[in-house]
């Protein structure tokens, strides 16, 4: 395995529009392995789905070359590399009363004659695709009647049906509530373990790639390129680095962002559990630091009551209450805060 | 839609446009008894050599005429709207008709006047000099936007040829001011559009173009579905993009070339026969869709020829008023009855 091409690779790939002298990132050296869920992930407008694009073959690079198993993308076939790689855009998909089945039908394209008629092996596929991707029920609705999450499954599955080892997702998760993205991104993550698939999905959603990719491309707004596996970024604050802002930070310890709180105002907050640690949070919504603790003005601990529910006891401005709700705790120090300047 | 509903429509399809042949020859200004007809049309002679030779050398023409223009103006928008995935589009979006409208507006009004052919005159090869002319401007605007086409992408494409259009039927216009009365009743009445044109001897040229575009559509029925997705997917499915969208194009602009050559510029047809049968069969394969357009654009052409003869009148209708106010209630019903113009046509 070792010696083997990648899936995919890129060598000092520039990327950009094709009438535009400017490109939108120089110098990209990739690799995607088979068996690998790679998360896209960086800010808008930073080229993803140019790069997707370009991947693909959908847009030329402005540089550099793209090998598909060590062959040169730009050289291969079109229906040669129909076969090798199958993509998802965003592209809209208007005018279309396709049945959901004809759609992920078309996947079969490559492979069947100048009709287009499914022979048994395609309809086989076209199945298995339907399968995987859990829409048996969709089979026979019009594309267009069938919501955004079920729409990102179909399109999904059209890919699949395209049998390539390669599978490029633009955004497969946008537009679709969290049980559902969680559930595709499981899907594309299984599809990479035990169907040997190398897939890259670009996506908006850090704390799930995270938890799911087994490696993220980091695209920062200059256009490079930072890989590796969640942990090591996260370890080497390549995370924190892409996308911190004014008004929000990644949070290295619990893995996530917090809005950034007001400099200066700080909460003493001790306790343990869950009911600790969504009180911290919420703490911090509302703009309390709890890491300098040495200057709180506000002080909690967080306990539980005799029947295991939890306490919230706080002292603030020298007054001391106890809560059994955060949202009386956090009422009750907005309305002294207000108090408090108005005196 | 399951298959036996497609295939029991398309009986249904093919049952009328049988009738409508049928009715088209026994029906119009002459009366002229069924058994005459009959006798006429299988070589068996008739009593009435006149009766026989308005079923042979006008009727017959002209109703075949009718459905193959029908059909080929159905294709042919079928494809148009594809290809630029606007339910808008017709066999006309990239100029064809104004081409050959310039053509047909240069020979009339121009030519004519300078003495070279009086149309008026000599019926025939009046006849026979629009139906060159118009080919040749509906070549000409065509084999300009087939070369535009590899440059620009699909939308642009398009507004390129709206552009055209405009421009074109500008330097119609100006023509049109500076000619004489009768010169401008000949080029009025091809502007109309008509069936009758297409001679006997004639017919069979008609025909040939007609089956050649069609039958390349069909061929066409797979690239087509892959442009259904939009042009990158289509690239994707491996299709080689400029090259289909070329013959794509191509065929369309064929098959709405040779119509207006022949038949003068027939609107409506072409936009509203592939919405009936999306209407009907409630998909967008090409597989499905096509031959239906080639039905039901045949139909419609046979129904509108007939009305247009308006049988029992003793006057006949312009054509173009008669696509269009067959085609007009029928998506205004449809709209209504929907409610929802995405719905009818895709999402």
């Amino acid at each position: 395995m070792s010696n083997r091409s990648p899936a995919l690779e890129a060598r000092s790939v520039s990327i950009g529009y094709k009438e535009s002298r400017r490109s939108v990132a120089d110098n990209l050296s990739l690799k995607l392995e088979s068996g690998e869920f790679v998360s896209l992930l960086g800010p808008n407008g930073v080229g993803k789905s140019t790069l997707i694009r370009t991947l693909a073959g959908i847009d030329e690079p402005k540089g550099g070359e793209i090998l598909l198993n060590g062959y040169r993308l730009l050289d291969m076939a079109p229906k040669e590399r129909a076969r090798r790689v199958s993509v998802v855009l965003t592209d809209s998909l208007p005018g279309t009363m396709l049945s959901v089945y004809s759609l992920v039908a078309l996947g079969r394209h490559p492979y069947t004659g100048l009709a287009g008629r499914l022979s048994t092996d395609d309809r086989a596929r076209v199945d298995w695709a339907i399968d995987t991707m859990g829409i048996q029920n969709l089979a026979t609705r019009r594309f267009g009647e069938i919501s955004d999450g079920e729409k990102q499954k179909a399109l999904i599955a059209r890919a699949l049906a395209q049998e390539a080892k390669v599978l490029l997702l633009d955004e497969p998760t946008a537009f679709v509530d969290l049980p559902r993205r969680v559930e595709i991104v499981n899907i594309l993550r299984e599809l990479a373990h035990y169907q040997e698939l190398a897939v890259l999905a670009s996506s908006h959603d850090l704390e799930l790639s995270l938890s799911c990719a087994d490696k993220l491309w980091l695209m920062d707004s200059e256009g490079s390129l930072t890989t590796g596996i969640p942990e090591d970024l996260a370890l080497r604050g390549s995370i924190a680095k892409l996308f911190s802002g004014d008004f929000f930070q990644w949070d290295s310890e619990s893995g996530g962002f917090q809005v950034r709180g007001k400099p200066g105002r700080f909460v003493r907050i001790t306790g343990q559990g869950e009911a600790f640690h969504w009180a911290r949070r919420a703490l911090e919504r509302i703009g309390f630091g709890s890491r300098h603790s040495e200057k709180a003005e506000l002080e909690i601990t967080v306990s539980s009551d005799a029947n295991g529910d939890p306490l919230y006891q706080a002292v603030f401005s020298g007054l001391p209450k106890s809560f059994t709700m955060l949202e009386d705790l956090i009422g009750w120090i907005r309305g002294t805060e207000k108090s408090d300047t108005l005196l | 839609m399951n298959k036996r509903r497609i295939a029991l429509w398309f009986t249904f399809l093919i049952v009328l446009g049988l009738g409508g042949l049928l009715a088209g020859i026994c029906l119009g200004s002459v009366n002229i008894p069924l058994i005459e007809v009959a006798s006429s049309l299988f070589g068996a002679g008739s009593d009435n050599s006149t009766h026989s030779s308005i079923v042979l050398e006008f009727r017959l023409p002209r109703t075949l005429t009718a459905a193959l223009a029908g059909a080929a103006l159905a294709v042919s928008g079928l494809m148009m709207q594809t290809v630029f995935r606007n339910p808008l589009a017709d066999p006309f979006v990239l100029g064809v008709n104004s081409g050959a409208s310039l053509g047909v507006a240069i020979a009339l009004l121009v030519l004519g006047p300078g003495g070279i052919v009086l149309a008026s005159q000599t019926p025939l090869s009046g006849s026979l000099l629009v139906v060159v002319a118009a080919t040749i401007g509906a070549g000409a605007s065509l084999g300009l936007i087939l070369l535009l086409s590899s440059r620009v992408d699909v939308m642009s494409l398009l507004i390129l040829g709206l552009m055209i259009s405009y421009g074109v039927s500008s330097i119609v216009s100006i023509l049109i001011y500076h000619s004489m009365a009768d010169r401008l009743q000949v080029f009025f009445n091809w502007s109309f559009g008509s069936f009758g044109a297409v001679t006997l001897r004639q017919l069979g040229l008609f025909c040939l173009v007609v089956l050649l575009g069609l039958v390349s559509s069909v061929l066409l029925v797979k690239r087509l579905d892959a442009f259904l997705l939009g042009e990158r997917y289509a690239k994707t499915l491996g299709l080689n993009v400029g090259v289909s969208r070329l013959a794509i194009l191509g065929c369309a602009s064929l098959l709405a070339g040779v119509v207006t050559g022949f038949c003068g510029p027939i609107g409506f047809i072409g936009i509203a026969a592939p919405h009936i049968c999306r209407y009907l069969f409630r998909t967008s394969e090409h597989w499905i869709l096509l031959p239906g357009a080639i039905l039901m654009g045949g139909l419609v052409g046979l129904v509108a020829d007939i009305l247009a003869r308006a049988p029992g009148l003793e006057a006949t209708l312009p054509l173009n008023s008669v696509t269009a106010l067959i085609g007009v209630p029928v998506i205004v019903a449809a709209l209504l009855k929907q409610r929802n113009y995405q719905r009818i046509f895709g999402e």
